[in-house]
């Protein structure tokens, strides 16, 4: 064995034994380095013939090449592997909790107003709005309430001291104040919803003081029952996502409409359960703003929002909408939704 | 109102289904709120006879009876003294559930012997609270009858709802009319009789008009009160009446039947004679409930010698009563104002079937045939002699025409329906029609208060051929404008910017205590409820803070320890709509987060909710200027007012220690209140963004620390070092601040100078630096801290 076989036979035994990039580049120096065993056999070959400086040159440049390539190689796997073992001690445990972000919620009652503006908003109604103190002329009076209307009366409405102009305050007992509002200062057409609080002194388990309602009106020229028909399902269907509700128009009485209906919904194949009153707006009521009722007509419609709101989330206890437990608005209450 | 369907069908022909009949009460707006069979937890149990009573071999008090059940003979343990041969009784056999103790029958062995059901008592069934031995059933009755059926107990009892226009269907004849106009049957007449009277009234009347428009009565003589026969019994028991004797159920029946309320005076306990009129105030009424009533003016009374006898149209009173030792009455049927006897009656707060029914409206034209009738049945049933009728006054009753064009039908109904359909309906219904040729003209019937124009005629004529037959036709034009003006729908996004800060939204009561609503200004007396529902909420909030602070409590007091609540509501200053303001107010109090293995926790303070409300004006595109301190109810120190010019549109800061102490809240509690409508709407028209130049150049990022004296504010040395150079562009922030002693604080600031068109030099850097320390030394005396 010459002792070029001998040399490359240590090297590559000494890569296979070698185990850290340290190591690697010992065994490069000693024999690819300035002083290394090969390096030092090229220099050797100046002091040889022509005709075996060439033989002897080729064979030492093709034994360097052999060495330079295996050592490249064992230095991949090498990195390779100390990248591994690396990657290995950075473990982290990554089923822990991460850094909680506060997260607040929006009130069930205020998701349900912004689905039913944005559904009615669909069908060409604007917002209206008018005060939570209203005078009895807005609250009751316009609305062709009967002097003596129970809901006149003191168990249901919530007055307060009159005005400086002698008019009896109330807190409005319903947001059909805001039909009025509307039709004494706006031309028709008109087609409006009007969400808000409403009052009335009542407190147990399926009454509140303070509730919320959201009023339709529509006033124009043609608008007849049959689009008061098809508004309603539309906006139950869409509301309650549910393309085939089967909804109950059936005669009631209010004294702001007529003719009036309340409407119930076919709910989970069970039963009829009303959620809303509607029906053409009363000539009288239209008189009282000084529009003429052989030349308009329309319908209005007002419906309960948290009524709404418990049946399409499956909240029980009406009290607890007005009971701000953290508790409950967690686990009732929406992520605020992004808007345009 | 309640009826049995044998009560309707005495006056309605109909065929229909008891299904198709509720369908119909429904559609008509007569709706359905229950029905109920009495007999059906009895239906399994029928009649048997007992063929044969042997005694037990094992037990003395028991039998073995062998039964015949109509179709075969079964033999039954009985324990009950009275079976006997030949008896007939009521079965139960295996499998059906007694009604009594709700448990399901089985076979059993009673000593030995076996026994393959049960014979009845009333009391097991629910029949009788209390019963000795097993029924004894009627010979008559067919073995392997239905008991229930031998009974006559499958009569369902229907419960609807009515509205307050119409009092006409108080009664069974009313709502038959109803469903007769549907075309499901036909309505009988009323009874009518024509009684003979056989001497004069002995009462004279003195009647008061205004209390009273109409009011006819007479004497009954020589009768006898005492139980009423069986059949009127049983008709009212179905309706869940107490029978009390034949002269008041008589009343009660035809107040149920036809509508008609009526009264019946112990004629002989009357005191000289009968006045109709109006009460004095402090007048004493002792009522047929027993009570004593003092009167305010104003209520229509019948009265007496001795004083007020009678509540008109509400309650009779106790000193003339009957009772089975009446042998006269005076029978009284009248027509009483609605309006009159709807205030007296919440006055009083008496709840009556006949106040329920003049209130709504009592048929004025069946004042006297209702006499009449009702005087007739109380001498078929008690006996005696009539008097002649006594009668004062006049029904109040015209007959209006009402123009009505049947198109309208089509125009605000929705649905076409031929003319002739539409004048059958209104005839059914009692209008009366004159036809010419431009249309109709309607009379509506006496017992219609409700009906004065023409949408009343279309909702007739609709309600009776079913709104579902309406058509509905897609509603919603495509919307030209967006549903929310940007003043309204700024509310709503605020609303979302505050939940994406992290706080949660709650929804509190308008009203609070005055009490409590002293420390926020308190509430003006314009503002406080005449009628409170409690004093805790007896007035309108000035603020809503109050709200906000019970419901930390509350929340504390269930553990919570991170509280970040927020309400977008109405506040109120005075009663007129301009005193109402929309408020954005929030609060925090505790932790603003948990311990967690990453993070510390550690408590809110007034810095995060500064960064809120400055979230909210970043949204709403403004910048308002803060001055030190707010109002009363925050820390004076440590609080801060937004304004725009002179228009306050905010506070922030820490609650007042006093507050908190009110409120029982612990721990520093900070709190925001933003006037929402005041914050002024953005006059951009467009909502492009302005031009951004990217710069190429290196930024250049610079620390500086300044010893500046305690008061002077980070935004005031903030402002001096943006105005050391103002071509260039600088962003700050502030990294560290610190009290030096001696009146001192350190303040310092990263600065990032952004190059605008060639990168900057050493020395350019040196110059902007120097010029930064330059403008701080002139304008707030601070000092680049070595």
């Amino acid at each position: 064995m010459n002792q070029m076989e001998q040399l490359k036979r240590t090297f590559l035994k000494g890569l296979e034994e070698v185990s850290t990039l340290q190591g690697l580049e010992d065994l490069r120096v000693r024999a690819l380095g300035k002083k290394g065993d090969l390096t030092l056999l090229m220099k050797d070959l100046g002091q040889k013939t022509p005709e075996e400086r060439r033989t002897l040159g080729a064979e030492l440049n093709a034994l360097k090449d052999v060495l330079t390539i295996a050592l490249e190689e064992r230095k991949e796997i090498l990195e390779e592997d100390g990248l591994k073992e690396r990657l290995v001690s950075e473990t982290l445990d990554v089923t822990l909790p991460p850094r909680p972000r506060a997260t607040g919620n929006i009130h069930p009652l205020s998701h349900v107003m912004d689905q039913a503006i944005h559904i009615f908003g669909q069908m060409g109604f604007v917002v209206a709005e008018g005060p939570d103190i209203e005078e009895d002329f807005y609250n009751f009076t316009a609305l062709n309430f009967p002097p003596d209307h129970p809901a006149r009366q003191e168990q249901d409405t919530f007055y307060l001291p009159s005005s400086s102009t002698g008019q009896p305050l109330v807190l409005r007992t319903h947001t059909s104040p805001v039909q009025i509002r509307t039709m004494l200062k706006t031309q028709p057409p008109i087609r409006i919803i009007a969400p808000g609080r409403t009052y009335r002194s009542d407190y147990d388990a399926t009454h509140t003081p303070m509730f919320h309602q959201i009023e339709g009106l529509v006033i124009d020229k043609h608008t007849h029952m049959g689009h008061l028909k098809g508004c309603l399902e539309e906006f139950c269907r869409l509301f309650f996502e549910d393309p085939s509700l089967k909804l109950r128009f059936r005669p009631g009485y209010f004294p702001f409409t007529e003719p009036s209906a309340e409407v119930d919904i076919w709910w989970k194949g069970s039963s009829w359960l009303e959620i809303l009153g509607c029906g053409m707006v009363h000539p009288n009521v239209l008189r009282n703003c000084d529009i003429d009722p052989t030349e308009y007509q329309g319908f209005a419609f007002g419906m309960g929002l948290e009524r709404i709101a418990m049946l399409k989330y499956g909240i029980e206890d009406l009290r607890l909408f007005f009971e701000s437990d953290l508790r409950w608005l967690n686990h009732y209450g929406f992520a605020p939704e992004a808007r345009e | 109102m309640r009826f049995t369907l044998s009560w309707l069908k005495e006056h309605l022909d109909t065929k229909a289904s008891l299904e198709e009949i509720s369908e119909k009460l429904t559609s008509l707006g007569l709706v359905v709120d229950k029905i109920k069979n009495p007999g059906e937890a009895l239906a399994p149990f029928t009649v048997c006879e007992i063929i044969e009573a042997e005694k037990h071999p094992n037990a003395d008090r028991l039998q073995v009876c062998k039964v015949q059940t109509g179709n075969e003979i079964i033999q039954v343990v009985c324990g009950a003294k009275n079976a006997r041969k030949g008896l007939k009784a009521v079965l139960a056999r295996p499998g059906h559930i007694i009604p009594s103790t709700q448990q399901v029958l089985k076979v059993g062995k009673v000593r030995d012997v076996e026994s393959f059901g049960m014979l009845c008592s009333n009391e097991e069934l629910l029949l009788e609270e209390t019963s000795e031995g097993i029924i004894e059933v009627d010979p008559k009755a067919p073995i392997g009858k239905s008991y229930a059926e031998w009974l006559e107990l499958n009569d369902p009892l229907i419960e609807i709802e009515v509205t307050p226009n119409r009092g006409d269907c108080l009664s069974v004849h009313g709502v038959a009319r109803d469903l007769a106009a549907t075309g499901i049957g036909t309505l009988k007449p009323l009874k009518t009789a024509k009684v003979s009277s056989t001497f004069p009234c002995p009462l004279s009347l003195k009647i008061d008009l205004e209390a009273c428009p109409y009011f006819t009565g007479r004497v009954i003589r020589g009768l006898k009160n005492g139980p009423s026969p069986e059949w009127l019994q049983k008709k009212l028991r179905s309706i869940g009446l107490r029978p009390i004797s034949a002269l008041v159920d008589i009343t009660n029946f035809f107040t149920y039947d036809g509508g008609r309320p009526l009264h019946v005076f112990d004629a002989d306990k009357i005191k000289g004679n009968l006045s109709v009129r109006l009460s004095k105030t402090g007048e004493i009424f002792k009522a047929l409930d027993e009570k004593t009533y003092t009167l305010s003016d104003e209520m229509t009374v019948i009265a007496d010698d001795s004083g007020v006898i009678s509540l008109a149209g509400i309650m009779g009173g106790e000193s003339t009563g009957c009772d089975e030792t009446t042998q006269t009455v005076f029978l009284e049927s009248a027509f009483f104002d609605p309006i009159h006897t709807s205030i007296t009656g919440r006055a009083v707060n008496i709840i009556s079937d006949s106040r329920h029914r003049f209130e709504r409206g009592v048929d004025p034209l069946s004042t006297l045939p209702g006499l009449e009738a009702a005087t007739q049945m109380i001498l078929d049933i008690c006996g005696g002699e009539a008097s002649q009728i006594l009668a004062e006054g006049q029904p109040p009753y015209e007959e209006v025409e009402i123009p009505f064009f049947t198109i309208r039908l089509e125009t605000l109904g929705g649905l076409a329906v031929d003319p002739m359909e539409a004048e059958k309906i209104l005839n059914s219904l009692g209008f009366k029609l004159i036809e010419d040729e431009n249309g109709y003209s309607i009379i509506p019937p006496s017992w219609r208060f409700d009906i004065t124009q023409e949408a009343d005629l279309v909702e007739e004529i609709l309600r009776v051929k079913g709104y579902d037959k309406i058509p509905s036709v897609p509603y919603g034009e495509r919307p030209e404008q967006k549903p929310l003006a940007p003043a309204q729908e700024r509310r709503f996004a605020i609303r979302d910017r505050l939940a994406s800060q992290g706080m949660t939204e709650v929804i509190t009561w308008s009203f609070m205590s005055k009490e409590e609503a002293k420390l926020f200004g308190g509430i003006d007396k314009h503002l406080v409820l005449i009628n409170p529902l409690s004093q805790d909420l007896n007035g309108m909030r000035p603020s809503l803070l109050p709200n906000l602070l019970k419901a930390t409590l509350q929340n504390q007091n269930r553990a919570a320890e991170t509280i970040a609540l927020f309400e977008v509501g109405p506040q109120y200053a005075n009663p007129t709509p301009e005193g109402q303001s929309l408020m954005a107010t929030g609060l925090r109090c505790g932790l603003f987060n948990q311990n967690t293995w990453c993070e510390k926790k550690r408590p809110v303070d007034i810095y995060d909710v500064k960064a809120d409300v400055l979230a909210l004006f970043e949204l709403v595109g403004l910048s308002p200027q803060i001055e030190a301190n707010g109002p009363s109810w925050y820390h004076p120190g440590r609080s801060g007012t937004f304004k725009f010019g002179p228009q306050i549109v905010g506070y922030f800061g820490e609650l007042h220690p006093r507050v908190l102490k009110a409120f029982d809240v612990k721990g520093p509690t900070l709190a925001f209140e933003i006037f929402i409508d005041r914050l002024p709407l953005s006059k951009k028209k467009t909502t492009a963004k302005p031009k951004l130049e990217l710069s190429p150049y290196q930024v250049v990022d610079r620390d500086f620390a300044f010893v500046v004296n305690q008061n002077v504010s980070a935004d005031t040395l903030i402002k001096a070092v943006v105005k050391a150079e103002p071509s260039l562009k600088m962003s700050l922030s502030i990294f560290d601040v610190f009290a030096m002693g001696d009146g001192k604080k350190s303040i310092a600031l990263r600065i990032r100078i952004h190059p605008k068109d060639h990168t900057l030099t050493e020395d350019e850097i040196q110059m902007i630096s120097q010029k930064i320390i330059s403008s701080v030394e002139k304008n707030v005396g601070g000092v680049l801290r070595q």
